[in-house]
């Protein structure tokens, strides 16, 4: 395996990284507010729907992203509405969200479009275009550090860098802002948070919201960047392995971003080379899709550290009875 | 939700005509859906064609999930729908466990061929034959000497495709370097244009400058990559030609449209057993249009034209996948 493959998996890495990274940053808010979210795929798959049929009919992809983070945002509020206010079981609500979100977008697709469920094709201007660094060009045929710059950094679409721009972003709203203590502490302790006089309900929605923004960016990234329109099912469980990943990182910034990176490593080059031979025992390309659940299931037995989740998650705050 | 709708519609409609004597077709759609731009959507076009030049109704479902297949089935044969067209390999087993309790209807399976059972019409297609003669198209519009195949779930019916490819362009080019991939081994693999978005880019990385894909929604993603990365793809099942005017080489059809309005055609009275449609019987071929005629030179159609007929004559033999479970070209 020669350097130019390897920036080339790495740049492959970087593209399947990002919407696993929005995603699971998405579910950290979410879940860190004490709102376990399995709904992560239907925004996503909503947000794709929304965006590339927006950008296909008004011709921009800015109109398009904020109609992408329009339609996850009110799947969010949804799952709000049923998990906070009405205190019903957030399993329920998630899993509900993402059969709606998948027979929806078809029938929306097929009522609108008529062409079996998917949107017509962007072209140019409905789609985030890559991004070229200055001097990308002129750096390329510097040795190691020229393909790392002019292949691997640049040449991505603006959500990638708004992606990886998210994780400091959340750490520093998380630990170093009093929103982000108050956060923390309500998926914690929501009584105690509550008794300090801060509103429980209204936190769990600013962080229910937060995440429809980014699952809506992630199912944008998907449909307007990646590929230019929407095919049913198109996030194909990629909200999942976001959750995963979020288990796999502990519910913490810096590790989501190492999880999705490894996930989305893994997926490279699995895509890459598809069975790989290690000194004569070969690893079906079967073993590295199967890879992150795995290694989330070893985390969560606890044989790498213990994953604990927040710890008043997935249980509705009732003030008094 | 709206699959519910409709058979609770179907059951609802059973009622109300139930004795009217009139045996309607029935087409169940595979897992991919009626409008993948490939395999399921010829099969929809065949029967919207029978149905506006008879002015015929037919029923139809489009599968959701692998537990279906059987209830469908029994749904549609117990509604007296007759004949009842299936689509892929997948409704093998149903079809066996189902078609003998229902000796007076007519089933049609598309893609399976190893039943047995008097009511029951397979057709298989010698996709092997097609792809070959793709597989030459791609070696010869070909400037880097590697050309690229990615399926979709990793199945033998795909290695199939893919095996009949690599013959076509090692017949052309002794040398020709083959990168072949599979997206998945479920049936996601059939709708995850991401994937094969990143599939292709990784083909072109390793060289590939033509690229058939043989992979239902997948493909879109792969028609697509190709045509922004500036290199040729070949489409399948369907005239994907027009997807990407000007970028697509060519198509690799099965006609299953042709198999479809057949069976609609026939009604009642169709003819069972098993049917295999190769390029003699225009089965398969390669699709030309405008959209593709400025990347078809006359080498290139002479050349398809001879092998074409060749292998009708049965002057060349191509290898199927089925034979021995393994392909003489490449290697999966």
């Amino acid at each position: 395996m020669d350097f130019l493959t390897i920036i080339q998996v790495l740049d492959s890495t970087v593209r399947l990284a990002t919407p696993l990274l929005l995603a699971c940053l998405a579910g950290l808010y979410s879940e860190r507010a004490g709102i376990f979210d399995i709904g992560l795929e239907g925004k996503m798959l909503m947000a794709a729907f929304f965006s590339a049929a927006v950008a296909a009919v008004s011709g921009s992809v800015w109109l398009g992203l904020l109609a992408g983070i329009g339609s996850s945002l009110v799947l969010s509020g949804l799952h709000g509405l049923a998990s906070i206010t009405f205190r019903g079981n957030q399993l329920i609500s998630g899993v509900a969200i993402n059969f709606l979100a998948a027979g929806m977008t078809v029938l929306i697709a097929q009522d609108w479009f008529k062409q079996g469920g998917r949107t017509p094709s962007l072209f140019a201007g409905g789609r985030f275009e890559p991004i070229e660094f200055p001097f990308a060009e002129a750096v390329s045929g510097v040795p190691i550090l020229g393909p790392v710059y002019s292949e691997l950094l640049s040449g991505h679409s603006i959500l990638v860098y708004i992606a990886f721009l998210a994780v400091p972003g959340t750490w520093w709203v998380l630990y170093r802002t009093r929103f982000g203590l108050r956060l923390r502490a309500v998926g914690e302790n929501p009584a105690a948070v509550d008794t300090a006089g801060v509103s429980v309900v209204g936190l769990r929605y600013a962080a229910v919201a937060i995440c429809g923004v980014l699952c809506g960016i992630a199912g944008a990234y998907l449909a307007t960047a990646l590929q230019a329109g929407f095919v049913k099912d198109m996030t194909a469980g990629r909200g999942f392995i976001a959750l995963a990943a979020l288990i796999f990182a502990k519910w913490r910034p810096w590790q989501a971003m190492w999880a999705c990176l490894l996930f989305g490593l893994l997926q490279a080059v699995a895509l890459r080379f598809q069975n790989i031979d290690l000194g004569g025992v070969v690893i079906p390309v079967q073993v590295m899709d199967a890879l992150p659940y795995i290694l989330t299931v070893v985390i969560l037995a606890g044989f790498v550290g213990k994953a604990i989740p927040p710890r008043a998650g997935g249980e509705p705050y009732v003030k008094e009875r | 939700m709206t699959l519910m709708k409709s058979l609770m519609g179907a059951a609802a409609s059973l009622a109300l005509t139930a004795g009217a004597a009139l045996a309607e077709p029935a087409l169940i759609f595979d897992l991919g859906g009626k409008f993948d731009k490939s395999f399921n959507e010829a099969a929809h076009n065949g029967a919207s064609r029978w149905a506006e030049e008879t002015g015929g109704k037919y029923r139809e479902i489009e599968l959701q999930s692998e537990a279906q297949r059987e209830q469908a089935l029994r749904r549609f044969a117990e509604a007296g729908a007759n004949p009842v067209i299936t689509m892929g390999f997948g409704m093998a087993d149903p079809l066996s466990a189902v078609a003998p309790d229902y000796p007076d209807t007519k089933f049609v399976a598309v893609d399976v061929t190893w039943l047995d059972a008097p009511n029951l019409r397979q057709i298989g297609f010698a996709e092997h034959e097609g792809s070959y003669l793709v597989g030459m198209m791609a070696a010869m519009a070909s400037e880097s000497g590697t050309v690229g195949f990615i399926g979709g779930m990793d199945i033998p019916l795909i290695r199939h495709f893919g095996c009949g490819y690599a013959q076509g362009a090692k017949a052309v080019n002794p040398d020709v370097n083959i990168v072949a991939n599979m997206t998945g081994t479920t049936p996601s693999a059939w709708n995850d244009p991401v994937k094969g978005s990143e599939l292709t880019k990784a083909q072109i990385a390793q060289g590939a400058d033509v690229i058939y894909a043989a992979a239902g929604g997948t493909g879109v993603g792969v028609l697509q990559t190709a045509a922004d990365e500036g290199i040729l793809s070949i489409g399948v099942d369907s005239n994907q030609n027009h997807l990407h005017p000007g970028k697509v080489l060519t198509s690799m059809l099965k006609r299953v449209d042709v198999a479809v309005y057949e069976a609609m055609k026939a009604g009642t009275d169709v003819e069972t057993g098993v049917f295999t449609m190769g390029l003699a019987e225009e089965g398969v071929g390669v699709a030309m249009d405008d959209n593709n005629a400025s990347l078809v030179s006359d080498d290139m159609k002479g050349a398809v034209e001879k092998a074409r007929q060749d292998i009708i004559d049965g002057k060349t033999s191509v290898v199927s996948y089925y034979e021995n479970d393994s392909c003489p070209a490449v290697s999966f």
